[in-house]
């Protein structure tokens, strides 16, 4: 086999158009106008499928915008009524601590302090977060859209036995917040909430 | 779909071997039983006159509270069709089985697990050590009866955690120090260097021999490549006894991220192990997922609609050629070249993450797939990202990279004839993926023994004939392009309709029974062997680890190399330390 070094030439020659186009790309932005960085739609630039030049995005300093899709430890829904009552949607039914697969969900059962029967509330909520593997089965079999995976992902703290076990007050979350991540799901949520209240009202009139 | 029981039945064995082979008689298992002893002759007939000269995989079964370990064979033909199943018996007390090691090379690693891990000495195995835990481990955790240091019952969900879950770590309960047990009379201070001056011993042994054969008394060297160490893709050893530069003998140690993943799978829920999956080989989830959903499906005979097996298809595909882009880049790595082409080769592979980051909700740990479908749908702008990349930017790309590598001097110098494997020894090695197919076996499951829609796709089974580092290296390039080729076809193709059959249930009924499903994975072939007596969570549930299986053939490769080849050579089997340790 000749060693001549001819094709580690033909394979410079495409590392040195990469060097290349890192600058001419930028250029070219420049020319058009266009914020290659530091900014979203310099970031969606890079993650284009023509993107050509500088790829990386430098985080802290510039986020990829996560999916709407995107899960990260869950978190509870609740809805503000009109006196700015918070309802958590959570009727403590089980399903969430029984699909759990590294089992990190943890629920107190609220009763009745007078005849000590169940009711439709949690008293007590804890997800232990250095448990919990992010894979979403929570939110997916929730029957009451109660429970729902959070983009909050920079989480890492100094003292992990004071704060990863989040408690109710930590995990809840309003719907509005809800709706603010993750759009097109609680637009169609509400929607299918919407349509059974008309059924159910058909129903009654019927 | 082909159905392994129609198919293995036309094999009779119990007419073949009147006297020592019956048929499996238990509702919902297959196969055949043989008597004990009997095992090697089967075995030797199997491969010598009825063509299943491959191995694929070789596990045990605890029937406690009955005293009774089922060993269970998989043997497959390499010209392709289903798997024939073979069981023998054994007590749980006194458990010993002929090794199969001496006919097939390729069940020496498997034996020495299910030694490991169930506790069944095989006689005649050359090399009968633990191999996923260390030698001061206490037991056989796949046992029944064998319980883990944080044991809270012997199944999910557990019952502290509601309605009265009050939380409690359980390192709280059982704090760290006080969670091990040792053999007895087991110093672990002492006896790790004990047990390394053994394996030390042994190779010097054979190194002493050698030498006496070349009448020349020269000393060797005894060489530890890791396992903490850039080249070893993880926690990963290798003992290398060296004659200068010269590796004369080699031996794999691992286990260093040993967690029993089957012991966890058999506490599990069915639908809690699909997201543990995501965790074996961790490059390509999405396979993973595929592979065990399939077997679950077979056991709960659901099919899912159209829509979804397509849908399955692209991500697996997607998944293939990621882990490709992977394995090629830090090939190159090892090769010296340090980080430009795996990054090149990684900005591809970003790209497709972000795509399964939009429809799954992680870039790695997907979790995608169900039984009897996926989770949800491909947006369409999803889908469109697919197509734009599959028709326009990939094809193009992987040219470049093409172009970038293949006939790089340095490249083929350093690969082109280094760490040979013959088609015999991948053959008897259980070799799978592109090591097999490297070395001129064009065997693939897509196409030997093809399931979900795979048939319906024009694609071209790669293999290349030298069996070198760089035949493995043009395999994965070229499976990049018929991936997407599939891709293509399979965007172009998608039927609408449903995503999943009948409604998302947290519980499946799974009735009771056996089941072996298989898929082509990047690395190779990914087996789930699963054992349900229709209880909500698996009785066995066993990996059939690809790039476990395939370290057999790294001592065949390395021998008579270099030791900077070594390191190649680790490269080209590309494994992944989460699948390998389990």
């Amino acid at each position: 086999m000749g060693l001549n070094g001819l094709n580690i030439l033909r394979g410079l020659v495409v590392t040195f158009r990469h060097f290349v186009e890192t600058y001419t790309e930028d250029i070219r932005a420049r020319r058009a106008g266009e914020k290659r960085y530091n900014t979203q739609e310099g970031i969606a630039s890079r993650t284009d499928k023509d993107v050509r030049g500088i790829f990386t995005i430098q985080y802290p300093e510039e986020k990829m915008p996560v999916p709407e899709e995107f899960r990260y430890i869950p978190f509870l829904v609740y809805d503000e009524g009109e006196d700015g009552k918070k309802a958590l949607r959570c009727t403590s039914c089980g399903i969430c601590p029984k699909v759990c697969p590294p089992q990190c969900i943890w629920i107190v059962r609220g009763s009745d302090p007078v005849t000590g029967r169940p009711v439709p509330q949690p008293t007590e909520f804890y997800i232990d977060v250095d448990i919990c593997m992010n894979c979403g089965l929570c939110a997916e079999y929730c029957p009451f859209d109660a429970i729902k995976m959070d983009h909050e992902y920079e989480i890492a703290t100094a003292n992990r036995a004071k704060s990863d076990i989040y408690d109710l007050a930590k995990l809840s979350k309003s719907a509005s917040y809800y709706a603010s991540i993750r759009p097109v799901n609680f637009a169609r949520e509400e929607a299918q909430r919407e349509a059974e209240r008309l059924a159910k009202a058909a129903r009654k009139a019927a | 779909m082909s159905d392994s029981a129609s198919i293995s039945t036309t094999l009779d064995l119990a007419a073949l071997f009147p006297q020592t082979v019956t048929a499996e008689t238990r509702a919902g298992f297959i196969g055949w039983v043989a008597q004990t002893n009997a095992l090697p002759e089967v075995a030797r007939r199997l491969r010598d006159e009825l063509g299943y000269d491959y191995l694929t995989s070789v596990t045990a079964v605890d029937d406690f509270p009955e005293d009774r370990i089922e060993m269970v064979y998989h043997f497959s033909r390499t010209v392709g069709g289903a798997t024939l199943e073979l069981k023998v018996f054994t007590s749980r007390a006194d458990s010993v089985v002929p090794s199969l090691t001496p006919l097939y090379p390729g069940a020496e690693f498997q034996e020495r697990e299910a030694w490991d891990l169930m506790g069944v000495r095989f006689t005649h195995h050359p090399d009968l050590r633990r191999i996923l835990t260390w030698e001061g481990f206490a037991g056989h955790p796949l046992r029944k009866d064998w319980k883990e240091p944080y044991f809270e019952e012997e199944a999910k969900p557990f019952k502290s955690r509601w309605p009265n879950g009050q939380i409690v770590r359980a390192e709280t309960k059982n704090p760290f120090g006080d969670n091990v047990q040792y053999p007895a009379g087991f110093d672990p201070e002492a006896c790790i260097t004990e047990n390394d001056e053994a394996l030390y011993a042994s190779m010097r042994r054979f190194g002493a021999a050698q030498s006496e054969e070349d009448g020349l008394a020269t000393d060797k060297m005894i060489v530890n490549l890791g396992p903490q160490h850039p080249s070893t893709h993880g926690v990963f050893r290798m003992v290398a006894l060296l004659d200068g530069e010269t590796v004369t003998d080699l031996r794999p140690v691992f286990g260093y991220l040993h967690r029993n993943h089957e012991k966890i799978g058999e506490r599990n829920t069915y639908l809690q192990n699909i997201p543990f999956t995501d965790r074996l080989d961790y490059i390509s989830s999405m396979s993973n997922n595929f592979g065990y959903v399939l077997t679950v499906e077979k056991l709960m005979k659901v099919t899912p609609p159209e829509r979804a097996e397509y849908i399955r298809v692209i991500m697996a595909e997607l998944t293939r050629i990621a882990s490709h882009l992977v394995s090629i880049g830090f090939l190159l790595n090892d090769l010296g070249a340090f980080f430009t082409p795996v990054l090149y080769a990684l900005e591809e592979r970003e790209l497709i993450l972000d795509i399964f980051e939009a429809v799954s909700g992680s870039r790695m740990m997907c979790n995608y797939y169900r039984f009897g479908g996926v989770v949800r749908d491909i947006p369409e702008d999803q889908l469109k990202k697919i197509g734009d990349l599959v028709n326009e930017r990939l094809p193009r790309k992987i040219d470049e990279l093409d172009r970038y590598l293949t006939r790089n001097d340095i490249v083929q110098v350093r690969t082109q004839g280094v760490g040979i494997i013959t088609a015999e020894q991948a053959i008897a090695n259980s070799a799978a993926g592109p090591v097999l197919r490297a070395s001129g076996v064009p065997y693939d499951l897509r196409r030997a023994d093809p399931y979900s829609v795979y048939d319906r796709f024009e694609f071209d089974v790669v293999s290349y004939n030298h069996g070198d580092v760089y035949d493995r290296y043009m395999v994965r390039l070229d499976e990049i392009r018929q991936s997407i080729r599939i891709l293509q076809q399979a965007v172009k193709t998608l039927p609408g309709g449903a995503i999943l059959a009948g409604k998302p249930a947290y519980q499946v009924k799974v009735p009771a029974g056996e089941a072996y499903g298989r898929v082509e994975g990047p690395k190779g072939e990914l087996g789930f062997y699963i054992v349900s007596n229709g209880k909500p969570n698996p009785w066995r549930y066993h990996v059939r680890a690809p790039s476990f299986i395939n370290l057999t053939s790294l001592v065949d490769m390395c021998r008579g190399g270099k030791v900077a080849d070594a390191i190649v050579v680790l490269g080209s089997i590309d494994i992944v330390l989460g699948e390998v340790d389990r």
